[in-house]
């Protein structure tokens, strides 16, 4: 008894240790992601010298990969605290209708104003991120509304998947009766970081420090859940309150990553799962790590989705459903292995 | 025989219900209950399945919604702030949740120190002090720091009933607190029981097990949403009551000072 909790000990590591090797692996990534790009390492070399090199450094290579792992931290806190909220290991950020809310809501935008040659980049770029967020909170409000509040986890769950079915009826029916609004559709469902700006990742930025340390200080709440909805009660946990709080965080957190990249699967529901392989914690240091987690993995996707078939590129969120999806499976078949 | 006192000694009261009475949809499980549990002793609830022993259960715990009174020292339950009544009143659930499987056991028992615990404010010294007494307690101290899922049911429920205790609640409430427990440690939950009560403690407990039940000091035996009877575990006429509850498939019978509950083959 001794010996096997003491091996436990010695095989899983601290905590703190892995958050520092977690933010090192992300340092390297946006580092390694300045060099990689159509022009490969070139522009590094000529930095400067060149004003052209500077540019792809600056305006191109620079906020993608820092959006990149922003983003990827948002899905995984979203992810970690979805998952705790529904006591559901295959809870993923998007459970509350947020996704398909988004979409719609970038739908209605592209069909309302066109997709005009008169628009400039800027006020499109920022009229479908406004849509994306305000869909996706809207989406996430709707649910709320069709559960009749936060009491009910599982009522919860199936309004977040009527939502979802039907907001995305509609934006197919949407994209059906606008063939011209179909690619732009197509780019923004795949997901990408291709187009991240500097405003973007500020943004994102802050909504990740809010949304985190908001999250670390609801922890003892999500730990309090795990042990069941009314031991959580018995122990006089106010859970409307907090499902309320934990909602409002999951909603501006998916909100904010869907409406600067787009649909960008699994990174939500693999991070946390990431986490737990490699150390036992309580959500306090869970939520920060899996964001740590998130952001390591989509940065590494994105890494990929541009050097993979150079110079073109792939959509991030065509190599994050791969690599997810793959990862899943292997998971599945351990943990079927291990009860067999 | 009062019907429905458990024990006709009790100066002070720990728990009370009047017309209690508790629907679930169209379902009634409790109706118009009365019950009187007095401070510092252990009450066991016998009674076949579906009688209503865990709703009751929870709702004495504060988790469920009913309508009627339940007072706890004499103050209604409702009046009790969440936070104040969970230091006072703990409870311990029947089935062990798969979502706690990823936590330590140290931190599981932790938990049970929430109700002491400020929102922003850390874990005190007191509050270590209590998870280690209580995991010593139940004997878990060894593996405080494995994850839940890689502990057996027997291990897990020992944590868990650690968690219950580290709330230090004056009244304690047990759902099946011996399920998964192998004999030598069903002896100890009997003897630590015992000691919570000589330190003052109420504890109340549903059991399955009706010999170990009539090891505490006064019982209540439910059917169909009722205490048919109340009564200490000495009475002739509290047996008669728990062989018709269970259609008389077991017999009482005495075995030294303590008494057996055997099956009855027909």
């Amino acid at each position: 008894m001794t010996t096997s909790s003491a091996t436990s000990a010695l095989t899983k590591p601290r905590a703190s240790r892995v958050a520092g090797f977690l933010g090192l692996l992300c340092v390297a990534t946006l580092l390694f992601g300045l060099s990689v790009g159509s022009t490969g390492f070139e522009p590094l070399w000529n930095l400067g010298s060149d004003a052209v090199a500077m540019q792809i450094i600056w305006e191109l290579r620079a906020p993608r990969t820092l959006g990149a792992l922003l983003t990827g931290g948002l899905l995984g806190l979203a992810g970690a605290i979805a998952q705790g909220l529904f006591r559901n290991p295959l809870a993923d950020p998007f459970l509350l209708g947020s996704a398909s809310g988004a979409s719609l809501g970038v739908a209605i935008l592209l069909v309302g104003f066109g997709i005009s040659p008169l628009a400039t980049q800027w006020f499109v770029k920022l009229g479908l991120t406004g849509a994306a967020f305000v869909g996706a909170v809207l989406a996430v409000l709707l649910t709320l509304s069709l559960a009749r509040g936060v009491q009910h986890t599982l009522r919860l769950l199936l309004a977040g998947v009527i939502v979802g079915v039907v907001l995305g009826a509609l934006t197919s029916l949407l994209s059906l009766t606008r063939p011209d609004i179909l690619q732009a559709m197509q780019a923004f469902m795949l997901g990408s970081t291709a187009f991240v700006s500097w405003s973007s990742c500020a943004i994102m930025a802050i909504v990740c420090l809010t949304c985190t340390t908001a999250g670390v200080a609801l922890a003892r709440g999500l730990d309090g859940l795990a042990l069941g909805e009314a031991t959580a009660k018995s122990l006089g946990l106010p859970l409307t309150t907090l499902r309320g709080a934990l909602i409002g965080i999951l909603a501006l957190a998916t909100g904010t990553a869907v409406a600067h990249t787009g649909l960008i699967a699994f990174v939500g529901l693999a991070a946390p799962h990431l986490v737990r392989a490699i150390v036992t914690v309580r959500y306090a240091w869970l939520l920060p790590l899996a964001t740590l987690m998130g952001a390591l993995l989509l940065s590494l996707a994105d890494l990929f989705a541009r050097g993979l078939i150079a110079p073109q590129e792939l959509p991030v969120g065509v190599l994050t459903a791969i690599l997810g999806g793959g990862y899943l499976m292997w998971l599945m078949n351990r943990q079927s292995i291990a009860h067999e | 025989m009062n019907k429905t006192t458990a024990a006709s000694g009790g100066d002070s009261l720990a728990l009370e219900t009047q017309r209690l009475t508790v629907t679930r949809g169209l379902v009634t499980i409790l109706t118009d209950l009365e019950l009187k549990i007095p401070t510092g002793r252990w009450c066991a609830i016998v009674g076949p399945n579906g009688a209503g022993k865990s709703t009751l259960l929870q709702v004495l715990a504060g988790i469920l919604p009913f309508q009627g009174e339940v007072r706890l020292f004499g103050q209604p339950l409702r009046q009790h702030a969440a936070q104040n009544r969970a230091r006072r009143i703990a409870w311990l659930g029947q089935s062990v949740v798969q979502s706690a499987d990823d936590l330590r056991a140290y931190d599981v028992v932790m938990l049970g120190r929430l109700p002491h615990q400020s929102w922003l404010g850390g874990q005190s010294l007191a509050d270590h002090a209590a998870v280690e007494h209580a995991l010593k307690l139940t004997q878990a101290w060894a593996w405080r720091d494995r994850a839940l899922s890689t502990l057996s049911g027997g291990e897990k429920q020992r944590v868990l009933l650690a968690r219950l205790l580290a709330v230090e609640a004056d009244v304690l409430l047990m759902d099946e607190p011996l399920a998964n427990l192998d004999p030598p440690h069903q002896a100890d939950w009997l003897m630590l029981v015992r000691e919570l009560v000589a330190q003052g403690k109420t504890v109340v407990s549903v059991l399955h097990e009706v010999t170990l039940a009539l090891y505490a000091d006064d019982l209540l035996v439910m059917s169909n949403g009722k205490i048919q009877y109340a009564g200490k575990r000495d009475e002739p006429a509290l047996h008669r009551a728990i062989e018709t509850v269970f259609e008389h498939r077991i017999a009482i019978q005495p075995l030294g000072a303590r008494w057996v509950a055997l099956p009855t083959l027909s």
